[in-house]
């Protein structure tokens, strides 16, 4: 016998004790702390202050231990604490020039001005298991030297002196806010670049990815990788300049990218651009490719109708925690929905069958 | 037990604000599809985060709350958005569709008709009734404003032509004072004759989409159809197996492995206050 079910608030609270249970795990292995997370698993930590798109190590690694290493369940958490913040103004532009790199790679000149700095990068270690990190072993010392002082110039302004590559004329428009405005279309190139920041890793990845393989191929040289801190400023009114107020990682990424020339603009090189919080190579280089796949109209190529290419359809669907919730959404109850189809289901099987049968007796 | 860490009903003032100016801009274009800044909400995309930023956005703490999905005030994430605006609105919430001041519900329109001291905020997955005509926005927003809905009559068209009727049983799209071609949410389109001349103000709110879109009081609301195959609202054809109403739509429960099944009221405050009323119904125990 079916009685209306009642009790969804103690399945709920149910469900929550128990979930705190697991994240738990063995209460006899000790339990992990925020500032390991920060300290350790800290790619992790800049992956979700990239797309959770707010800067705080401190945070991101709660949300980490609170979302059981489920990164966009941490992503989300993120964003959800940063719609409650109050914002205090904007700071101005960081210098990207003055940063103070880890980490500077050129791919298209063997030695330039500033040096080719490896930095701590996996792209050289042999992906073997490591058992002495299982043991707990030692950590040898990593050799020293004082840094070079003063800024590291931009490969890029190295073929701009030539003339090589296109303009990137300086501009002070203050760009279009995607937390602040609905997403609309047309997007310029400070919407796209905006969005492309929080996009999804893999999503931007595979977007890249495509392109490299030919579905709107645009030729990226990685001209110039730098991964580092910048200092923060923001204007003051009641000092009436600017301060520093912090200091964040980034890792930026301009690729110099091949271009014969269209219809509108000379054969030269273009510019294809990624920024992304904390130490995330992966996701800059995949976003400058996929900007410079987005440009095409603006440098007058012709559109070949590859995804990386489509504006809105990596825009709208490059946000993980949209695509997340909608996707997992649909294991919400959908039986009043489903109970319309069943009827109209039935309905056309039964007229079916009554045609079925009247042509067989014909 | 109000969360004191937030502002009434979550969000700050400014953006409750800009939703209410969303609101309003929709109530005085039925139908049209407002763009809005919507927010990330404590609660994920997909979860209802459009209805809850209109609640919250028309939320006063004079309110009483009712908040159902798929008609019912005790499915989980009913439940969970109830929770959520006694947390942080404290707000009085109430499961008697009469009682309410404010109604959220995904799916379902109460079978109690609603006054004019109500308001129903709907949560919207796809807002766009040509989304699944016409994937792009750019493209669907251009029809909308130049009335082009031709694409939605060719599919109805077909649909009739293939099989006999209109296959399209939830989400069934709507025509507002004669323009523009609204998406109802995904409510069953035995739901569609309640949603014109309705006393109570109609707000839709999609999240993820951002977007907004209103139905002012007594507005004229048309589900598409054509002359010789005119719209029908449909529901399972029983009476409820618990407060035998023969009016309200009809979930199908399942009861055993034989293939047992039996019909009750989806609209669970309707089928208690009848069975209250003394009511009842074949499978009543």
């Amino acid at each position: 016998m079916y009685v209306a079910v009642k009790g969804g608030e103690r399945a709920i609270e149910s469900a929550h004790a128990w979930l705190a249970e697991e994240r738990r795990g063995d209460t006899s292995i000790s339990e992990l702390g925020i500032p390991q997370i920060r300290e350790q698993l800290k790619l992790s930590v800049d992956r979700v202050m990239a797309e959770g798109s707010l800067y705080d190590p401190d945070l991101a690694a709660l949300a980490i231990k609170q979302s059981r290493g489920d990164l966009i369940e941490a992503i989300f958490l993120i964003r959800a604490y940063r719609t409650t913040l109050p914002r205090f103004g904007a700071s101005s532009p960081v210098d990207t020039g003055a940063m103070s790199c880890d980490r500077r790679i050129s791919a298209t000149f063997k030695d330039l001005p500033g040096g080719q700095i490896l930095g701590p990068t996996f792209d050289y270690t042999h992906r073997l298991l490591d058992f002495k990190l299982a043991a707990e072993g030692e950590l040898p010392q990593a050799p020293t030297r004082e840094a070079t002082p003063g800024n590291v110039p931009h490969v890029t302004e190295f073929l701009n002196r030539e003339g090589l590559i296109e303009e990137a004329p300086h501009d002070d428009t203050p760009p279009p806010d995607l937390t602040r405005e609905p997403l609309e279309m047309p997007a310029d190139r400070a919407l796209r670049l905006q969005a492309l920041t929080r996009a999804d890793e893999g999503f931007t990845l595979g977007l890249a990815y495509s392109t490299q393989r030919g579905y709107g191929r645009n030729h990226a040289f990685v001209g110039e990788l730098r991964i580092g801190a910048v200092a923060v400023e923001m204007d003051i009114p009641e000092l009436g300049f600017a301060i520093e107020i912090g200091e964040i990682t980034l890792t930026e990424c301009e690729t110099v990218n091949q271009f014969k020339g269209s219809k509108t603009e000379p054969p030269q090189f273009t510019r294809g651009y990624g920024l992304v919080f904390g130490q995330s190579e992966r996701k800059a280089i995949s976003m400058a490719l996929v900007d410079r796949a987005l440009r095409w109209e603006e440098l007058g190529e012709d559109n070949v109708g590859a995804p990386a290419q489509d504006t809105e359809f990596v825009l709208y669907h490059a946000d993980n925690i949209q695509a997340t919730g909608f996707l997992e959404h649909i294991k919400l109850p959908h039986y009043v929905d489903f109970q319309s189809e069943l009827e109209l289901v039935r309905k056309l099987r039964r007229e079916a069958g009554a045609t079925e049968t009247q042509e067989a007796a014909e | 037990m109000t969360d004191q860490a937030y502002n009434f009903a979550y969000l700050d003032e400014q953006t409750k604000r800009m939703i209410r100016r969303a609101i309003l801009k929709g109530l005085a274009i039925p139908g049209y599809q407002v763009p809005f800044a919507s927010r990330e909400m404590p609660m994920p995309y997909g979860w209802g985060t459009g209805g809850v930023q209109v609640s919250a956005a028309v939320l006063t703490p004079d309110d009483t709350l009712k908040v159902i999905d798929q008609g019912a005030d005790d499915t989980t994430n009913a439940v969970s958005i109830r929770t959520f605006f006694e947390r942080t609105a404290g707000v009085k919430t109430t499961t008697r569709t009469t009682d309410a001041s404010v109604i959220q519900t995904r799916h379902r329109i109460p079978e109690e008709p609603l006054t004019d001291n109500q308001i129903l905020v709907y949560q919207v997955p796809i807002p766009e009734p040509l989304r699944f005509l016409e994937p792009r926005e750019s493209e669907t927003r251009k029809m909308h404003s130049l009335e082009e809905y031709g694409l939605m009559h060719v599919k109805l068209y077909e649909d009739i032509s293939r099989h006999g009727h209109i296959a399209t049983s939830y989400a069934y799209p709507v025509k507002i004072e004669g323009r523009y071609v609204m998406d109802p949410s995904p409510i069953p389109k035995f739901d569609n004759p309640k949603l014109g001349d309705m006393a109570a103000i109609q707000l839709f709110g999609a999240g993820r989409e951002q977007r907004i879109y209103a139905l002012p009081p007594y507005t004229q609301v048309v589900s598409l159809d054509f002359e010789d195959h005119p719209f029908e609202a449909s529901k399972a054809d029983h009476p409820c197996g618990l407060c035998d109403a023969t009016d309200s739509y009809l979930d199908e429960v399942i009861i055993d492995d034989t293939g047992g099944r039996m019909f009750v009221c989806s609209d669970t405050d309707y089928c208690a206050a009848r069975q209250a009323a003394g009511f009842k119904g074949k499978d009543a125990a």
